[in-house]
C-alpha cells in the first residue's frame, strides 16, 4: 500500500524527480512480484535438469546439468509419457474442434433462427448454469459406463460437449453482427446454411478463436473427469499420468519435475505466442479455470 | 416465392403455408441445434434427474444384483452421527469451508492490488501482466506438484529458511500450515485471473476522476478507497462470487500437495465424494453428497448476495 501512496505524495509536490522515484519503487515492487511468479517455474526446470544427488540441495543452478531425468522418463515402461502426450493432444484437439462446431451451429440457431421450443430450450440451458458441475459427476460416470465408454477418448470428451457456455458466448457474438447482411444475402438467393457458413462464421473468427483457446486449455489441463474415466495407464492424459507419477515415483523428484516440464511446455509455448489473445479471452469471458 | 419463404422462416417463424394450405415445419433450425442438444440432454439434462434418482438407492457400482431403493436414507445418513458417512462428510465440509475462508480474501485482495499496480502507463506493464497471469495456463496438477515439491520437509523453502539460520517447518505435516501451502499454491496459480478481470474493469474508469481528486488533494490511498473501490463494487462482487464457487470445488491441490492429510484434515468435499463414489463404490451415497454440495453452494451464493449484493443498491 505504502508503495502506491508514495508516488502520489511525490507527484503532488510537483517534482519530476519525485515521479521518477515513484516509478522506480513501482518497478521494484512489480519486479519482486514477478520473481514470486517466475521462481517456481524456474525451480521446476532446474530440478528437472539436476542429477539425483542434487535434488535436495538448494543450488539454483545445476552443478552437473543433465537430461537424464527426461531420458529415464521416456524410457520408463510404467510411465508411457509419449502415449500421455499423444492422448492429450488427440483429446484436447477433438474436444476443441467439436465444441466449436456444435456450439457455433447451436449458437447461430438460437441467435438467428426462429423455431418452436427455442425459448424453452434456451431457458433450460441457463438453468443448468446455476448448478455446480459436481452434481453431474456420478450420473455421468454411470452413463459413460453404460455406453461402454470407460477408458476411451469419447468417454473423456463427450460430457464436455454438453457445456452451454460456448453456445451462449457465440450466440451473443452472432447477436452483435448486423442482421441486414444476411437478410440481403437471402434475397440474393442465399440459404440459411450459406449465411451461416459464408457470412456469420467468417465474421466470428475472433470469438471462435477465443472459445477455441479457452476450450483447448481447459481440456489440456483437466484432471478430475479424465482421471475417473481412464484406468489404463496407456490411455492417460498428461495431468492424469503426471499425478500417477507422484504415486509411483514419490521420491524421484527430478523425474516428476521432468514430467511437469513436458506437460507444461506446450501450454507455455502457446502462452508465449498467444499471451495477449489468451488474456483478452479471459477478460472477455470471465471464465474461471 | 422460395426466397420469401426462407426470409419468413428465418425472421418470423418456421411454419410457412404451402400450396396445399398445410403448414409445414421447417426442420433446418433443429438440425443446427440438434448436435449440441443431444450431448446437452445426455450429459447435463438427464444426469440432473438421474443423479437425484440414484441418490435414493443403495447403489453399489460393483454389485449390480443388489441395489435396493432406500428412499431418503442416504441423506439421513449425512445427518446421523452414528452413520458411516457422518464424520467424514462433515469434516470435508468444514475443511472446504476452511479453505474458502483461507483463500477467497487473498485471491480477491491481492488480485485487486496487482491490477491497481498494473493500471498505469508504465512502460513494460504488459510484460508484468503476462508474467502474473502465466501460471493460470498451467494444469492444476502441475501447479500443485510444484507446491508439493517446494513445501516438502526437505524442499527448497525449508532449505532457504535453514540457509538464513531460521528453524525449518513441517509445512505439509503440521496444521494449519498445509492450508497455508495449499492457499499459497492456489494464489500463485490463479490470482492472475482475478487481476486480469480487475484490470479490464479499472481501464474503464475515467482518468479525469483521478485527476479531479488529486487536484482536490486526495492521495493515492484516498483515491483508491474513494473512487476505485466504489466504482469496482460490481466487479468485486462478481469476483468474490466466482471465487467462492471455485474454492468450494477444491480438489486437485490437496489431492496432490497433502493427499488430504495430515489425518484427513485437508480432505475437501469433492475428494470425499470421489472416495465415497469411486473407491467404496457407494454411488447412491455419493450422489446424495453431490446434491448436498449443490444445496450448500446455493446457500453460500445466496449469503454472498445478501452480504455484498445488497450494498450495490445503495
Amino acid at each position: 500500500m505504502a508503495s502506491i501512496a508514495k508516488p502520489a505524495v511525490q507527484a503532488r509536490s510537483g517534482m519530476s524527480n519525485g515521479k521518477l522515484v515513484g516509478r522506480i519503487v513501482l518497478y521494484i515492487v512489480l519486479g519482486l512480484v514477478a520473481i514470486f511468479f517466475l521462481l517456481p517455474l524456474f525451480w521446476m526446470l532446474v530440478t528437472s535438469l539436476k542429477p539425483g544427488d542434487e535434488w535436495l540441495q538448494a543450488n539454483w543452478l545445476p552443478k552437473n546439468p543433465t537430461f537424464d531425468n527426461f531420458t529415464r522418463l521416456f524410457n520408463n515402461p510404467s510411465a508411457p509419457m509419449f502415449n500421455w502426450f499423444v492422448n492429450s493432444i488427440i483429446i484436447s484437439g477433438i474436444a476443441t474442434f467439436l465444441t466449436l462446431t456444435l456450439d457455433a451451429l447451436a449458437g447461430y440457431a438460437y441467435s438467428r433462427l426462429n423455431f418452436p421450443g427455442r425459448k424453452i430450450l434456451f431457458a433450460l440451458m441457463i438453468g443448468t448454469l446455476t448448478l455446480p458441475g459436481i452434481v453431474f459427476l456420478v450420473p455421468n460416470y454411470l452413463t459413460v459406463n453404460t455406453l461402454g465408454w470407460l477408458n476411451t477418448y469419447q468417454g473423456v470428451i463427450a460430457p464436455g460437449l454438453a457445456g452451454v457456455f460456448g453456445v451462449f458466448f457465440l450466440r451473443q457474438f452472432f447477436q452483435s453482427l448486423p442482421k441486414e447482411l444476411e437478410e440481403a444475402a437471402l434475397i440474393d438467393g442465399g440459404t440459411i446454411w450459406t449465411n451461416f457458413w459464408h457470412i456469420a462464421l467468417p465474421l466470428s473468427r475472433p470469438a471462435l478463436a477465443t472459445l477455441g483457446i479457452i476450450t483447448f486449455l481447459a481440456s489440456w489441463n483437466d484432471y478430475l473427469w479424465p482421471w475417473l474415466v481412464l484406468n489404463d495407464p496407456t490411455k492417460f492424459t498428461l495431468p492424469v499420468g503426471l499425478a500417477s507419477l507422484q504415486g509411483s515415483f514419490t521420491f524421484d523428484y527430478g523425474l516428476i519435475m521432468a514430467g511437469a516440464v513436458i506437460a507444461s511446455l506446450p501450454v507455455i509455448i502457446l502462452y508465449l505466442l498467444l499471451q495477449r489473445y489468451i488474456i483478452q479471452s479471459v477478460a472477455m469471458t470471465g471464465l474461471k479455470g | 416465392m422460395a426466397v420469401r419463404d426462407r426470409v419468413q422462416s428465418q425472421s418470423q417463424s418456421t411454419t410457412a403455408p404451402t400450396a396445399s394450405g398445410r403448414r409445414r415445419i421447417n426442420l433446418l433450425p433443429y438440425l443446427f441445434v440438434l448436435p449440441h442438444l443431444i450431448f446437452f440432454a445426455a450429459f447435463l439434462g438427464w444426469p440432473f434427474f438421474y443423479g437425484i434418482f440414484v441418490s435414493l438407492f443403495n447403489y453399489d457400482f460393483s454389485d449390480p444384483t443388489y441395489r435396493p431403493f432406500v428412499g431418503l436414507q442416504n441423506y439421513i445418513n449425512l445427518f446421523d452421527s452414528s452413520s458411516l458417512q457422518f464424520a467424514d462428510f462433515w469434516r470435508s465440509v468444514v475443511n472446504t469451508g476452511t479453505f474458502i475462508v483461507w483463500s477467497v480474501p487473498p485471491l480477491v485482495i491481492i488480485g485487486l492490488l496487482l491490477a491497481v499496480l498494473l493500471n498505469s502507463k508504465l512502460p513494460g506493464r504488459n510484460i508484468f501482466r503476462a508474467i502474473f497471469f502465466a501460471p493460470w495456463s498451467l494444469s492444476a496438477v502441475v501447479a500443485s506438484l510444484l507446491g508439493w515439491w517446494i513445501f516438502q520437509d526437505g524442499g527448497i523453502l525449508n532449505q532457504s529458511i535453514s540457509g538464513i539460520g531460521l528453524q525449518p517447518n513441517s509445512w505439509l505435516g503440521q496444521m494449519p500450515w498445509p492450508w497455508f501451502a495449499i492457499t499459497l499454491t492456489t494464489v500463485w496459480w490463479t490470482v492472475g485471473f482475478n487481476t486480469v478481470i480487475f484490470l479490464a474493469a479499472l481501464q474503464d474508469i475515467s482518468e479525469t476522476l483521478y485527476e479531479a481528486a488529486s487536484i482536490d488533494g486526495a492521495n493515492r490511498v484516498q483515491q483508491f478507497l474513494g473512487i476505485t473501490v466504489p466504482l469496482l463494487r460490481p466487479v468485486i462482487f462478481f469476483i468474490i462470487t466466482i471465487q467462492i464457487i471455485a474454492s468450494a470445488n477444491l480438489f486437485v491441490q490437496p489431492r496432490v500437495i497433502t493427499g488430504g492429510g495430515p489425518a484427513l484434515q485437508t480432505e475437501s468435499l469433492i475428494m470425499r465424494i470421489a472416495t465415497e463414489s469411486f473407491q467404496f463404490f457407494r454411488m447412491g451415497s455419493g450422489a446424495a453428497m453431490c446434491v448436498m454440495f449443490a444445496i450448500i453452494l446455493l446457500i453460500l451464493t445466496a449469503l454472498n448476495f445478501r452480504l455484498f449484493g445488497r450494498t450495490e443498491q445503495q
